[in-house]
C-alpha cells in the first residue's frame, strides 16, 4: 500500500505530536538520575542516586505529604457523606426544582479553582475563621462534592426500585431499608468517588493556595521549591508521584472496567430471559 | 419532597436536606454572595468600620481601568496584566485547536479501532499527571542551558542560546502542553459521530481535502470545538502555576495580580473585585463562544 503526500504528512505529524506529548516528562525523569546540581540532561554529568536520598533526608517534604495526606482523607469524609445525600435528594425531586439544583450543584465545576478558595477564604474570614487547612479541605470540598453526587446519581439511577419497597413492605424501617438495601448498591460508585476525591485533593492547587493560611500541602512545597532551591530532589519527588499516578490509573482504570463488564453480563442475562419466548430474532 | 418523605422517612430526608443545604448554601451559594459584596467595600482598617468611609464603592473595579488612557496608549499595570490574559489564553485556545485537530480527526476517523484505542490511553497518561509537574517539565526543557537550547545548537538552527523564559512565549508553550488534551477529547468525540459516508459523498462529488474539513467535518464538529475553545480559555485564564513558573516579572498573569492584591498588599476588597472580573471575563467568552457556534448549555454540558 503506498502513501498519498498528505497521508504521509499526517504520519509524521502524528510521531512529532506523541514525542511532544511525552519528551518533557521522559526527560524531567531522566534529569533526576543527573549528578549535576541544576536538573538537566545535557551535559550528563554520571548517574546517582542521591538525589532519592536528598529527598528522603528532606523533612519539609515529609511534613508537606502528611498534610495533603490528611487534607485528602478529610476531603472523603465530608464530600462522600454530603454528595450521597445531594444525589438521593436529586434524584427525589420533581423535575423543575431539580434542573435548577442540578445546576447550582455542578457549577462548581465550571468556575476556576482561583475563585472558589478567594470566596471560600472570604466567606469563613467574616465568620472569625481563618485560613489553613481547615479552609483548603472546605474549599476543595464545594467541588469535589459535585463530582461524587454525579458518580452517585448515575449508579442510583439504576436503582431497581421495587427492592426498596418491598423491604418497607415487609417491615423494615426507613433506615433499615436504607442501610441493607440502597447503601449495597451504591458501594460501588462511593467507594470509586472516594478514592477521586483524595486524588483531586491531593493534586490541587488553585483552591489550596487561597485558602491553605500557612498550611503546605505537597503540591504548595512542589511549587515552592522549583522557584526557590531548586535541585534534583524536585524530579525525584515528580519521579515518584508519576509512578504512583500511572499505578493508581491503571487500577482505577481496571476496577472501572471490572464494574462495567459486571453490568453489562447482568443487562445481557437479563435481556436473554425477556427474549426467551421469541428467539432468533436478533440473530445477528 | 413529598415522595422523599414517603420513600426515605422523616430522619432521612431531613439528614439529607440539611447535608445538602450545607453544601450548596453554606459552601457555594453564600461564599460567592459574600465574595461579590465584599468588593464593593473599601479596604478599611478596623477602627474605621462602620464610620462614615464604610460606604458601597465602584472604586476597587474603576481601580483596573484608573491611568488608562486610549489616546496615549498608555494603560495601568494592572489594565496591562489584564489584557495580556486575555489575549495570552485566546492564543493558547488557537494554538491548541490548531495542534488537536489533526490528531483528533486521525483518531476518530482514520485509524483502525485498535490503534485508535491504544493510542487514546497514550494520550490519556499525561492527562493523569499533576499540572504542576507537565509544567515543571517545560522548566527544565526550556532552561537557559537546558536540553532543549543545546539541542537546537547542535542541529545549527540556533547560534546562541534562546532566552524561552523571559518573554510570554514560555507561558503559553506551557499553557497549550498543559491544557490540550481539554481540547483533544472534545474534539474528537464531535468528529467521531460523523458518518464516514458524509466524507465519502464529498470526496465523489469532487471536494478537495480542504474543502471536505471546512464544509463537512468542521461544521459537523462545531459542539466540540466550542466545548474545548471554552474549557481551554477558563483553565488558560485562571491559571496560576504555568505564569508562576514559566514567566517572569514582566509577564505576570492576571490570577497573580489577584493574589499579590490579596497576600501581599492585603487589600482584599481589591482582590475580590479583580477576582469577580476575572469571573466575568470566564462568563463572557463562554457566552460568546455558544452565540458564535450557536451551541446550547446542554451541548457543553455532555
Amino acid at each position: 500500500m503506498r502513501l498519498t503526500g498528505s497521508e504521509l504528512l499526517l504520519r509524521v505529524y502524528l510521531g512529532v505530536f506523541f514525542v511532544y506529548l511525552f519528551a518533557p516528562l521522559v526527560i524531567m525523569s531522566a534529569a533526576t538520575f543527573n549528578t549535576s546540581r541544576f536538573p538537566t540532561v545535557a551535559p550528563w554529568m554520571g548517574a546517582t542516586l542521591q538525589w532519592f536520598q536528598a529527598l528522603w533526608a528532606d523533612e519539609q517534604m515529609w511534613r508537606a505529604l502528611a498534610n495533603s495526606v490528611v487534607a485528602g482523607l478529610a476531603v472523603i469524609v465530608v464530600s462522600v457523606p454530603i454528595g450521597v445525600a445531594a444525589a438521593m435528594l436529586l434524584d427525589g425531586l420533581s423535575k423543575r426544582a431539580k434542573s435548577f439544583l442540578y445546576a447550582v450543584m455542578v457549577s462548581p465545576l465550571l468556575t476556576p479553582g482561583v475563585i472558589i478558595g478567594i470566596s471560600t477564604l472570604i466567606f469563613w474570614e467574616r465568620l472569625g475563621v481563618k485560613g489553613g487547612l481547615h479552609l483548603a479541605v472546605i474549599g476543595q470540598s464545594s467541588f469535589i462534592i459535585a463530582y461524587v453526587m454525579l458518580m452517585v446519581l448515575a449508579r442510583l439511577q439504576r436503582f431497581d426500585r421495587s427492592l426498596e419497597e418491598a423491604a418497607l413492605d415487609l417491615g423494615a424501617t426507613h433506615l433499615q431499608a436504607f442501610r441493607r438495601v440502597l447503601l449495597p448498591h451504591l458501594m460501588p460508585a462511593i467507594f470509586s468517588s472516594a478514592v477521586l476525591a483524595f486524588f483531586q485533593s491531593f493534586e490541587n492547587y488553585n483552591t489550596t493556595l487561597f485558602t491553605r493560611g500557612t498550611d503546605v500541602t505537597l503540591t504548595i512545597f512542589l511549587a515552592s521549591k522549583v522557584r526557590t532551591g531548586l535541585t534534583p530532589a524536585v524530579n525525584a519527588l515528580g519521579l515518584v508521584l508519576i509512578a504512583f499516578t500511572i499505578v493508581g490509573a491503571i487500577a482505577y482504570e481496571v476496577l472501572r472496567r471490572r464494574e462495567a463488564a459486571r453490568a453489562a453480563a447482568a443487562r445481557r442475562a437479563a435481556e436473554q430471559a425477556e427474549s426467551l419466548g421469541e428467539p432468533a430474532l436478533q440473530g445477528a | 419532597m413529598a415522595e422523599l418523605f414517603r420513600r426515605y422517612g422523616t430522619t432521612l430526608t431531613l439528614a439529607m436536606a440539611a447535608a445538602t443545604f450545607v453544601w450548596v448554601v453554606m459552601m457555594v451559594v453564600l461564599p460567592y454572595f459574600v465574595m461579590v459584596e465584599y468588593s464593593f467595600h473599601r479596604n478599611l482598617t478596623v477602627s474605621e468600620l462602620g464610620g462614615p468611609k464604610d460606604v458601597y464603592t465602584l472604586e476597587n473595579y474603576a481601580s483596573l481601568f484608573r491611568g488608562t488612557d486610549l489616546s496615549a496608549f498608555e494603560f495601568s499595570d494592572d489594565f496591562r496584566v489584564f489584557m495580556r490574559t486575555i489575549w495570552g489564553s485566546a492564543a493558547v485556545t488557537l494554538v491548541c485547536l490548531l495542534v488537536c485537530y489533526p490528531v483528533a480527526y486521525y483518531l476518530a476517523k482514520i485509524a483502525p479501532p485498535e490503534r485508535a484505542a491504544f493510542l487514546l490511553v497514550l494520550l490519556v497518561i499525561p492527562f493523569w499527571i499533576n499540572e504542576i509537574l507537565r509544567t515543571f517539565a517545560w522548566f527544565i526543557l526550556l532552561a537557559y542551558n537546558g536540553p532543549l537550547n543545546v539541542l537546537l545548537k547542535a542541529v545549527g538552527i540556533i547560534d546562541a542560546p534562546v532566552r524561552w523564559l523571559s518573554g510570554s512565549g514560555g507561558v503559553i508553550i506551557g499553557m497549550t502542553y498543559a491544557f490540550l488534551l481539554f481540547m483533544m477529547f472534545p474534539l474528537y468525540n464531535a468528529i467521531e459521530t460523523l458518518d464516514r459516508n458524509q466524507v465519502e459523498a464529498a470526496r465523489d462529488l469532487g471536494a478537495s481535502t480542504w474543502k471536505v474539513h471546512w464544509r463537512v467535518v468542521i461544521p459537523h464538529a462545531k459542539p466540540g470545538v466550542a466545548v474545548g475553545c471554552i474549557m481551554v480559555f477558563v483553565l488558560a485564564a485562571s491559571s496560576y502555576i504555568v505564569p508562576y513558573l514559566l514567566g517572569s516579572p514582566g509577564t505576570r498573569w492576571f490570577t497573580q495580580t489577584i493574589y499579590e492584591w490579596f497576600f501581599e498588599a492585603s487589600d482584599w476588597p481589591r482582590g475580590s473585585a479583580y477576582a469577580f472580573i476575572l469571573l466575568g471575563l470566564c462568563v463572557a467568552f463562554i457566552m460568546v463562544m455558544m452565540k458564535l457556534f450557536k451551541v446550547g448549555l446542554t451541548d457543553i454540558a455532555k
